[in-house]
Parts: structure tokens; C-alpha cells; sequence
């Protein structure tokens, strides 16, 4: 084996034996014309997937005590997105390190989100007038958020005893202030379809942002898992993390097999149980990304193709015309 | 046409709306669907490997005479250059891409093995995914929801990225094992290296864009590994206007360009020479180093009838 810097000045030479006839341009007609037909009948053979959205108000239909269980974290702040960190808020609950160092904290809050306000105080508000819910609204407002906490953590123990799936709502709970008319405010809301228009409208007529109602339905999923509305359906199709998710698509069709070495990390100690999980994957999935664009120019890796015989087959032509 | 009409006419012939088989080997985790997409792709690189490539037609070897020129001026321009940038613009052109290099009709006799097809089968892919995709965006992003037509189309879209990212994915394992960065083409591996990672990005642009279950589901998960690497600041895949945006305008822009410039380093450079090639299959150095050029007898006759 000749030095690297030799073989360069080898292989920057131009070819001068044997030219065969190539049509380029005929070469990428045909190409083109083969995808065009392998596309066209593979549409006719598989179609496509398209599972229709997820909404809060099938959400809260479907598990009317398990969207009020969230609805009351995501009221005293302690749901995933609540606690979450930045981009959202200055929570810690999300935040990850890489070492000692925290990107995600560095760059500060993006997107502002009080879930209280966001997800529960600020759509009730926007209901026609209700004496019996305006009060409710005033009386918590002008409570402290000690006696705010108090209200809903009574309010939770008495919703937590009941199944996701249960329709049980109580409008009033000893101890829970008017906790109980809120949530039944809000139920009724999110079953009628108009929590999902508000979430996302908020304040403007067009809106292509759906970051407050798809953190709200998630939050479900991070505190109730695969007996969540979301997490049956998810787990069903094998969309988890721990699923090899991220390669998956709903139904038989093939996802992103191109994302293995990605989702594969996941699933791997101490990936797999640590709370920087994504932070360690992705700065891996940089350097093997890095090592990949680099490979001309690294010793050792550069030359591994040479010990590897594949290039005797592909130019095996060449290869026999010499022995000849 | 009735939508009824349509629907029929449109529906898949395999029923894929079920949920799928998965294989569990150990930790390993995976779909039947994508096994089958894998085994498709080594089987492709196996069978461009080991099948016997077409006749190829040998052109009849090229007389060539060995004339010396200086290296900024290529003959290109027989009148005297006006120079500006526009002149050197042009000058660099016609020297690094003359036309027979830019649109060659013959290529080295050792480039005839089916594994070299998968580089333009890749960009046929491409422009099959940006054709069905400008359908799909002059309709609108809700259209193939509604429409059996635009399902169908979207459907296309689908199956032409699939294509697009197992012919590279087929071409990258085929470059790699050639070891394709030699002789100075290592600009040529960068960029295609580039253009894979762009793929995925855009790839994923697409899914958040599809608002359906795939595209919710997606940016929440997704939106966890953004934020910790501080991406999420930036890209926030729960704003599907954001997604869209990137998915049909920028993205496309950026990887058409890298595309662009990797076919150029192709054109530029050559297809790289086998390993162990033999000295005597290359030009001089001084040649390819452009100190002394190669001109066609046919070339030089016919400038010779010209000056006379």
C-alpha cells in the first residue's frame, strides 16, 4: 500500500484508456421515467397512511376523568408542560445537560406558556357569561395560589379515584372551592370542540401554530402513559420511544427506516433510563455525523474500503481486462 | 369525474390500513414493513454488485495531441476577453466544466456496473418528489385529505421520497465502498454526505406537515430532542405553519443547490479511477494538472482550417 498522499496524486489523474459510448441526458430521461412508474404504481399498490388528528374533544368524550386529572395539573402547574423549561418556561422538569452545560436552559424562553392561564382560566373566559362560572372564575382568581393549590390538590384526590374513561365530574367537592364548577366549565367545553378552536385561535383569525393544544394533549400521555387516550393509540401502532418509534408510521406502511441508528441509541443504556436521553443521542448521532462527512480526510477510516474486497467486484471488468 | 368514481379508482389494491407485524429480536424492535424496506436495499446493492452490466459499447480510442498551454487560457475565447467578472466567470467555466465534460458522451470503460445508476436514479427520485410535491402545494395542505385525486398524489409523494432515500441510501454504501474520496474528490463526498442530512430534514419537514395523527404525534416527540440541543428555539416542530414553510420552501432550495454542486464536483472531478489502478491507464500529472491540455486531431485540424 502506497502512501495516502501518493495514491492522491495517483487517483487526481485523468483516465486516458478506453472510453465507453454514455448518454447522459438519456441516462436521467430513463431514470426519472423508472421512478415516475415505480412512484405512480406504488401509489395504486399501497396508497398512503392518514389517521385523522387527534382532538381534545375526542380526548375528553373518550376519557372525560382523564382529561379533568390533566386539566387540573395543567391548572396548579405541575404537568409536564408547566414544569417543562425552556423554550417554554423557566421550569427545570425538561431541561437537559450535557455534562454541566445546558443549551436548552442557555437560550432562554421562546414560546411563553402558563398553562393555567393558557390551557384553563383563559378559554373559560371566553364563554358566553354564566353567573355560576363567572363567580367561580372570580373567586379563584382573587384567591392566593396557596389556597389555589389547596382547592385543586382536594379537587385531584377525588378525580384520581375514579377511571380515565369515567363521566363522573362532580361539580362540587368539600374543600375544593370553585374548582369543581371550573372543570365542569371546562368539560363542557372541550366535548363541545370549542377548546380546540380556542387553543389555537387564541386571539388572531388565522393561525397555523398548534403548540398549546399538541402540549396539551401530550401532557396527558407524560402523566397517565399508554392508558391515555393518546398513549393507546400510539402505543397500538408502535410509536413510542421505547418502541423504535421514531423509524414507525400508523398502519402496515414503512415509516423512516432511515432513522435506525438514531432511535437505536434510545434504546440503550444509559439512554435509555436517563433524563438527558436526547441530549446524549443527538451529540453522538453529531459526532458519528461529523466522522461520516470527515471520512476523506481520517486516517485509518479512509482506507478501510481498501481491506474490504466490495471494489473487486464492482470493477471486476477492469480488473480481468489487466490480467488479459 | 364523480368522487365515487374516483375513490375506486384511486384505492390501494393492498390494504396496508391494519396494524403491522413487528419483529423482536433482543433490543431490536422493527416493523415488517421497514425489514422489508432494508432487505430491499441490500438485495438491490447485492444484486448492482454481482449482476453482469449491459454490452457496453467501446468508443473507438481517441487521438489526442499534446499541446501546451498556459492555464488561464483555455482557448475558449478566441476574441480578446473584455475581462470583469462576467469574462471570469465564463473563463472559469470552460475551464473547469467544458461542455463534453458538463454533458459527456463517453466515460471510462471501467464505469459499467449497475451500481453506478443509483446516483441519477436518486435525482430522478428527487425531481418525481418535487413534481407530486408542487401539486400537492398548489392545492393546498389540506386538499389530500379530501380528495381521492390528492390522497393519490399525496401517495406518490410518499413512495418517490421512499425511493429518493433508498437510492441514496444504496449509492452512499456504493461510494463508500469505492472509496469514491480519492484523488482529490473528497469536496465530492462532503456534499453528498450534506445532501443525505438535508434529506432527513426535509423528510421530516414533510411529516410534521401533513397535519394528520403522524404529523401531532411526530412534533411531540420530536420536539423534546430540538429543545435540549436548543434547535426547539429556533425550529419549532409544533408550528405547523413553520414546518410547512420549511418543507416546500427553504429546505427544498438549500438540498436542490447541494444536489447541484455535488453533480458539479462529479462533473468537475470524474468518476474516481479503481483502487489499484494501473499508472499507465492515467494521464501525466502535468496533463491533469491543466499545465498541458489534450486536444482531439480533430479538434486541432478543424481550428487549424479556421486560423487558415
Amino acid at each position: 500500500m502506497n502512501s495516502w498522499k501518493a495514491d492522491e496524486a495517483l487517483y487526481a489523474r485523468h483516465w486516458k484508456g478506453r472510453e465507453r459510448h454514455y448518454d447522459i441526458v438519456k441516462e436521467a430521461s430513463i431514470a426519472f421515467l423508472v421512478v415516475l412508474l415505480l412512484s405512480v404504481g406504488l401509489a395504486f399498490l399501497f396508497s398512503s397512511p392518514d389517521t385523522p388528528s387527534v382532538t381534545i374533544q375526542a380526548w375528553s368524550k373518550a376519557q372525560p376523568a382523564g382529561f379533568v386529572d390533566v386539566a387540573l395539573s395543567e391548572l396548579n402547574d405541575t404537568s409536564q408542560s408547566a414544569t417543562y423549561g425552556q423554550p417554554y418556561n423557566t421550569g427545570s422538569g425538561s431541561v437537559q445537560f450535557l455534562g454541566s452545560i445546558s443549551i436548552q436552559r442557555a437560550l432562554g424562553v421562546r414560546y411563553p406558556l402558563n398553562t393555567a392561564q393558557d390551557f384553563v382560566l383563559n378559554p373559560l373566559q371566553t364563554l358566553p357569561s354564566e353567573p355560576q362560572l363567572a363567580s367561580a372564575l372570580r373567586t379563584y382568581q382573587q384567591a392566593t395560589v396557596r389556597q389555589q393549590d389547596r382547592w385543586v390538590n382536594t379537587y385531584s384526590k377525588t378525580v384520581s379515584k375514579e377511571k380515565l374513561s369515567s363521566s363522573f365530574v362532580p361539580r362540587f367537592v368539600q374543600g375544593s372551592g370553585p374548582v369543581g364548577e371550573l372543570m365542569t366549565g371546562l368539560l363542557a367545553m372541550a366535548q363541545s370542540g370549542a377548546l380546540d378552536a380556542q387553543l389555537v385561535s387564541h386571539s388572531t383569525f388565522y393561525t397555523t401554530d398548534y403548540t398549546k393544544p399538541i402540549l396539551f394533549i401530550g401532557d396527558s400521555f407524560a402523566a397517565q402513559g399508554n392508558a391515555s387516550y393518546w398513549g393507546k393509540i400510539v402505543a397500538s401502532e408502535h410509536l413510542t420511544g421505547s418502541q423504535w418509534g421514531v423509524m414507525n408510521e400508523t398502519g402496515s406502511w414503512p415509516g423512516q427506516p432511515w432513522l435506525w441508528l438514531y432511535t437505536m441509541w434510545y434504546q440503550i443504556s444509559p439512554m435509555s433510563t436517563s433524563g438527558n436521553a436526547d441530549i446524549l443521542v443527538i451529540s453522538i448521532m453529531t459526532v458519528l455525523t461529523v466522522a461520516l462527512l470527515l471520512v476523506p480526510v481520517i486516517p485509518g477510516l479512509r482506507r478501510i474500503p481498501e481491506r474490504v474486497p466490495v471494489y473487486r467486484l464492482i470493477w471486476r471488468n477492469y480488473y480481468r481486462q489487466n490480467q488479459e | 369525474m364523480s368522487f365515487e368514481v374516483q375513490g375506486s379508482l384511486f384505492a390501494a389494491i393492498v390494504n396496508l390500513n391494519h396494524p403491522d407485524y413487528y419483529v423482536h429480536w433482543g433490543f431490536i424492535l422493527i416493523s415488517l414493513a421497514n425489514l422489508i424496506v432494508i432487505i430491499v436495499l441490500v438485495a438491490l446493492f447485492v444484486l448492482a454488485i454481482g449482476l453482469p452490466f449491459l454490452n457496453v459499447k467501446l468508443l473507438p480510442k481517441r487521438q489526442a495531441r499534446t499541446v501546451t498551454v498556459a492555464p488561464s487560457t483555455t482557448g475558449a475565447d478566441d476574441e480578446e476577453p473584455v475581462g470583469g467578472w462576467t469574462t471570469k466567470t465564463r473563463q472559469l467555466g470552460l475551464k473547469y466544466l467544458p461542455p463534453d465534460k458538463l454533458l459527456p458522451d463517453g466515460q471510462p470503460a471501467y464505469v459499467a456496473s449497475w451500481v453506478y445508476v443509483f446516483g441519477v436514479l436518486t435525482i430522478g427520485a428527487l425531481a418525481v418528489a418535487i413534481l407530486s410535491g408542487l401539486i400537492l402545494a398548489i392545492e393546498g395542505p389540506s386538499w389530500w385529505h379530501l380528495s381521492s385525486l390528492g390522497h393519490f398524489v399525496n401517495s406518490m409523494h410518499l413512495w418517490s421520497v421512499e425511493c429518493f432515500m433508498g437510492f441514496m441510501t444504496v449509492h452512499l454504501w456504493a461510494k463508500f465502498w469505492m472509496a469514491a474520496w480519492r484523488g482529490k474528490r473528497w469536496l465530492t463526498w462532503m456534499t453528498g454526505v450534506v445532501a443525505f442530512m438535508v434529506s432527513i430534514f426535509e423528510a421530516f419537514t414533510g411529516y410534521l406537515s401533513q397535519t394528520n395523527f403522524d404529523s401531532q404525534w411526530i412534533a411531540f416527540q420530536a420536539k423534546d430532542a430540538l429543545n435540549s440541543a436548543g434547535i426547539g428555539s429556533i425550529i419549532n416542530p409544533l408550528n405547523f405553519g413553520q414546518a410547512l414553510m420549511l418543507h416546500i420552501a427553504l429546505v427544498p432550495i438549500i438540498l436542490v443547490v447541494i444536489v447541484g454542486v455535488h453533480v458539479m464536483f462529479v462533473r468537475v472531478r470524474g468518476v474516481v479511477p479503481p483502487l489499484d489502478v494501473r499508472p499507465v491507464d492515467l494521464e501525466d500529472a502535468s496533463v491533469s494538472a491543466g499545465l498541458v491540455v489534450q486536444v482531439p486531431a480533430s479538434k486541432v485540424a478543424q481550428a487549424e482550417e479556421v486560423a487558415r
